[in-house]
């Protein structure tokens, strides 16, 4: 079926053809109708879902934490502050490898107080070890949140499917909604590594020694140091498992094929934008203007940031001759995170292409297509590219 | 207290003496069931095990008469203080050491 709705609105059906068992969210703009929409299915008994109303995001996590622990399929979704005052449980979460999904709608940070669009609060969470995918339009908000929670059960990793507040959530535009029979036949009933059971009682996560111990059968068990490894190590195998589950996705709805990165006319460029939702697909036509004039430019967009995809970044960007990396978040005191992480994972090739950086659309500051235009042949044509910092663009102070 | 489960390594202790390795050497007062006032042993049925219930460390046994596992007991007196009919009795550990010499 067909439908011409908001983004919000592809990722609550997404959530509903999951099959979802508990959700616990709390409002806040832009993920507001997220929620609604979860609740009306709820009401209606459309989802056979327990609605968990909460007091806050830190207890919404807690109550999805508590749910995947029995052994639910759990999801919930907040935007912004949300976001950082669930903090510690996000941590939590993943230290706990809880198959959990959350649609992070994307918004900046305050103070001061803005609710329009960046992309801070997710980019900021991307050290807590949950995997970090993004949507740029509402087909990939509908299938990535299918996909997440096949993902996220797969590698007992939580997942975020973080899009962009506004210029997603809350436009309208065509997609397809997958039937619940072929959801059925791709996404398998729940199951976790363990859940907890009233026969055989344990204590989940409970004060762990900095030295191995012996537990109570008198083996060995590994301590805080191996379990945090097995996080690190199963995240960064999390990248394979995300490929194969995008090619069972595809093979059944005849879509995906490029779970990681994204290339727009990359195959021959010599100047490749790189970006994050959205606005990779924003940057496809000034890409074509450019095209258009004879710049061999293209648009490396990222769905995957964390686990950091270093083997498909360096296979698509190496050959070219400059990076220009748009984020609309960044690391304070330092610059922008994924020009960070590029630049890293870059280092170690014989030759190595120029990066440069550029800030934009920080608070919903709206980004001209003019204004990446100018940027973008300016970084692609001039003979003194700046690199090493982080420039501001669209700042009128 | 960590286990491997299948591929995924995560922290989860199952309850039991040991768990924490070999604790309560420095335990002061010593519960000792007087079992002329305990309410299974009296009435030879399941019953009560308030005792049980309440033991923070998990080392009294459900079952008649109730056993105090005294090498992971840590002298704490909730079982004595919850007792309904009062037949535990906090006793110096002290006097014990000099009876086991």
């Amino acid at each position: 079926m067909h439908a011409i709705e908001s983004g919000n609105f592809a990722a609550a059906t997404g959530v509903k053809l999951a099959r979802v068992q508990v959700i616990a969210a709390y409002p806040i703009t832009p993920q507001t109708p997220l929620t609604e929409k979860l609740s009306e299915y709820v009401e209606s008994g459309e989802l056979d879902s327990q609605y968990i109303p909460v007091e806050s995001e830190h207890s919404a996590l807690s109550v999805c934490i508590a749910a995947s622990s029995t052994g639910a399929r759990a999801f919930t979704a907040t935007s912004s502050n949300g976001l950082l005052y669930m903090s510690e449980q996000v941590h939590w979460a993943a230290g706990a490898r809880l198959p959990i999904v959350m649609c992070v709608v994307n918004r900046g940070i305050g103070a001061p107080w803005t609710v329009w669009n960046d992309q801070q609060d997710s980019m900021s969470q991307r050290d807590n070890g949950w995997i970090q995918l993004y949507a740029n339009d509402h087909q990939q908000i509908i299938d990535t949140v299918i996909k997440a929670f096949h993902l996220a059960q797969d590698v007992s990793i939580p997942v975020m499917v973080c899009y962009d507040g506004y210029l997603l959530s809350h436009t309208y535009m065509p997609f397809e909604i997958p039937s619940q029979e072929k959801v059925d036949s791709f996404l398998p009933a729940f199951s976790s590594h363990y859940h907890l059971d009233p026969d055989n009682p344990a204590n989940l996560n409970s004060v762990t020694l900095p030295d191995l111990r012996v537990n109570v059968h008198g083996d060995m068990a590994p301590a805080y140091m191996e379990i945090r490894n097995a996080l690190h190590k199963d995240l960064r195998g999390s990248i394979g498992v995300l490929e194969e589950i995008d090619e069972k996705y595809k093979t059944i709805f005849g879509r995906g094929g490029c779970p990681i990165t994204e290339e727009y006319l990359c195959e021959d460029a010599s100047f490749i934008a790189v970006s994050i939702g959205s606005l990779s697909y924003h940057l496809r036509d000034v890409v074509d203007t450019l095209r258009g004039e004879g710049i061999k430019v293209g648009v490396l967009s990222l769905h995957l940031y964390r686990p950091f995809p270093d083997k498909a970044i360096i296979k698509a960007l190496k050959r070219c001759e400059r990076i220009v990396v748009f984020e609309k978040a960044l690391s304070y005191g330092y610059g922008g995170m994924l020009y960070g992480d590029i630049k890293s994972a870059l280092y170690d090739c014989d030759e190595r292409p120029l990066v440069q950086s550029f800030i934009l659309g920080i608070g919903g500051r709206e980004i001209k297509t003019r204004d990446l235009y100018e940027v973008l042949k300016e970084a692609c044509r001039t003979s003194k590219p700046k690199t090493g910092e982080s420039i501001w663009i669209g700042l009128k102070l | 207290m960590a286990k491997k489960i299948g591929q995924i390594v995560t922290s989860h202790g199952e309850p039991g003496p040991g768990d924490g390795g070999r604790t309560g050497s420095w335990r002061v007062l010593r519960p000792v069931i007087d079992l002329d006032r305990c309410v299974p042993v009296k009435k030879n049925k399941m019953a009560c095990f308030i005792c049980w219930m309440y033991c923070p460390d998990g080392v009294i046994t459900r079952t008649i008469p109730p056993e105090i596992d005294y090498e992971y007991c840590k002298g704490c007196g909730i079982c004595a203080e919850e007792c309904p009919s009062r037949a535990i009795n906090m006793i110096e550990e002290s006097r014990f050491i000099t009876e086991d010499e």
